[in-house]
């Protein structure tokens, strides 16, 4: 059987995609330290990438669920007017992401599981981010996550933008929060690429299809996590809970099973499963 | 090795039906006088997008290409359209690049040493990364380990192809899973930068070689000027985001002239080779 002739997707499907995107970025969203304060049982920040900056747009720290001893990495958003300013809206600069590559190095050094958080419209596009080397910055950390030689879980808790988003997701096991979404570039930037016209966002949203089924379908992510009624942002607790036992049992299975590298490249290498050789 | 003088850029050169015009000083050459001077205007030193078939065909010894991988060609997981079908976009650039997707990939010899060689073809949408694209990519990356060579990549690309969605997000992941495995077997990979080299390319594979070479004014960056401008209205320097511009940034060890090109890939093969004085070195 052949399929339809591809169009473009009928504007119902378009509201809903669009709609799933603004749960994504409500703004009482609960944000990474919201949810490691309620998910982890102790969590200390650690401050800086060890070459001359600390990036607000990234936290870093250690922590421990239950017995379990963790590293911690991830974006963080702002909420108060001067904390979005000082956060950057989670955008990271270069500084950001090799403050990611110091907590991969120290994971790796003291044995500790990593566990990240992924909520970040993408890295940030800007002349001083550009000057210090963004690119090389984000390609840097996506070679330490393949080579970190301890268990890595990932979670999507709300917008996973871009090669911004990457720089925390290469775990061995990735999670994605019920309204959380991980795409190629935002739906404004993608439909101003397409369509010459960020307006046109909904459609872009609806042609990327960005619900987390289709992660778990297409073997990018492992699970998706449910999320209260109405979205994470009506209730943070109840995500809190529903959340922090599948981080338990994830990492937990991680841990159990052994860490091994070069399975999590395979992983990453062979994803697209179009490829047989 | 030394560093080139600037040159202004070009971005597309003006057909007839036997003459082209450098896009930047105007200056005029018959194509075959063009495709000699390797489309680099002898007048201003303008230097033009090439294919990768040229790409080939410029750099390596004649007669030496084997192209890898040819038959493999992706699928439109996402059966995408935005205001035209993806399928029928790829179909239109197979036949007008002459290539299965945005990539040339094959063992060569440069001045003598084998390598396995990657090309990236701008004029194929963009050069974006397909997941076709991303595994040919990986498969000369592990080829060349394999075989024991040193792996050369020019790159030409704009990022992601949003008609792949998040599995061309995922291909940078890919490519750099399969660095690894040329990095365990202790293989070079030069990267040569081309314009442009923009997004996931340069936050992936482009910016991990070992040695980092770019033509002068080529446009590299993360975030292309005009988002950057529109996302934050900052004044951008002069220079912005030029080949010259992350030379003396410490993120691009030379900025090289494309008729230097063959000879600085050969010296640096050379000065890498780990069997020196076997008899395969030493350009003719
Ligand atoms: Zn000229």
């Amino acid at each position: 059987m052949s399929l339809p002739a591809p169009e473009e997707a009928s504007s119902d499907a378009q509201s809903a995609a669009w709609a799933r995107v603004e749960v994504s970025r409500h703004p009482h969203r609960p944000y990474s330290l919201d949810l490691i304060e309620r998910c982890l049982d102790q969590f200390i920040e650690l401050h800086g990438d060890r070459q001359g900056g600390d990036d607000a747009a990234l936290v870093i720290g250690l922590a421990r669920l239950g017995q379990m001893r963790l590293a911690v990495v991830a974006n963080q958003k702002g909420r108060t007017l001067e904390e979005r300013g000082r956060r950057n809206f989670g955008m990271a600069h270069p500084e950001g992401y090799r403050k990611a590559q110091r907590l991969f190095a120290l994971a790796g050094r003291l044995q500790l599981p990593v566990l990240s958080f992924i909520d970040t419209p993408g890295a940030y596009p800007g002349v001083a981010a550009e000057e210090r080397g963004q690119a090389w910055a984000i390609a840097q950390t996506l070679e330490a996550q393949l080579a970190l030689p301890t268990p890595y879980l990932a979670v999507v808790i709300g917008e996973g933008g871009s090669g911004g988003a990457l720089a925390t997701l290469l775990a061995d096991s990735v999670l994605v929060l019920e309204n959380a979404f991980l795409s190629v570039a935002s739906p404004e930037a993608a439909a101003a690429i397409l369509f010459r016209d960020a307006g046109r966002k909904q459609t872009a949203a609806a042609a990327l299809r960005l619900e987390p089924r289709n992660l778990v379908d297409w073997g990018i992510a492992d699970e998706i996590v449910p999320e209260p009624p109405g979205g994470a942002h009506t209730d943070w607790d109840e995500t809190a809970a529903l959340l922090r036992p599948r981080i338990e049992a994830r990492m937990g299975q991680l841990v159990a099973a052994g860490v091994d590298p070069a399975r999590r490249r395979q992983r990453y290498r062979r994803l697209d499963g179009l490829f047989s050789a | 090795m030394s560093a080139s003088p600037s040159y202004p850029s070009a971005k597309a050169v003006e057909v007839s039906d036997s003459e082209v015009a450098c896009a930047v000083c105007g200056h005029r050459q018959s194509g075959a006088e063009a495709e000699s001077s390797l489309q680099v205007c002898p007048a201003c030193g303008a230097h033009r997008r090439i294919s990768a078939h040229e790409r080939v065909r410029q750099l390596v010894d004649p007669g030496t290409f084997e192209e890898w991988d040819r038959g493999l060609e992706g699928e439109d997981r996402l059966h995408f359209f935005d205001t035209r079908a993806y399928p029928e976009r790829l179909e239109e650039a197979r036949s007008r690049e002459r290539l299965p997707d945005a990539i040339l990939t094959g063992a060569a010899r440069i001045g003598g040493f084998p390598v396995g060689l990657a090309a990236f073809d701008f004029g194929f949408l963009g050069g974006s990364l397909s997941t076709a694209v991303g595994e040919r990519l990986a498969r000369a990356i592990e080829r060349s380990a394999d075989t024991g060579v040193p792996f050369v990549c020019v790159t030409a690309s704009g990022g992601a192809r949003m008609q792949e969605g998040v599995f061309s997000l995922m291909q940078m992941a890919k490519s750099v899973a399969a660095l690894h495995r040329l990095a365990e077997v202790h293989l070079p990979f030069i990267s040569i930068l081309a314009d442009p080299t923009m997004g996931g390319s340069i936050a992936s594979f482009a910016a991990l070689g070992d040695v980092i070479l770019a033509e002068p004014k080529a446009m590299i960056g993360f975030t292309g000027a005009r988002v950057i401008t529109q996302a934050t209205y900052e004044q951008l320097p002069a220079g912005f985001q030029t080949s010259e511009f992350h030379h003396a940034r410490g993120l691009i060890d030379h900025v090289v002239d494309r008729r230097q090109l063959r000879e600085v890939l050969t010296e640096l093969l050379a000065v890498l080779d780990t069997a020196p004085g076997d008899g395969h070195g030493a350009a003719a």
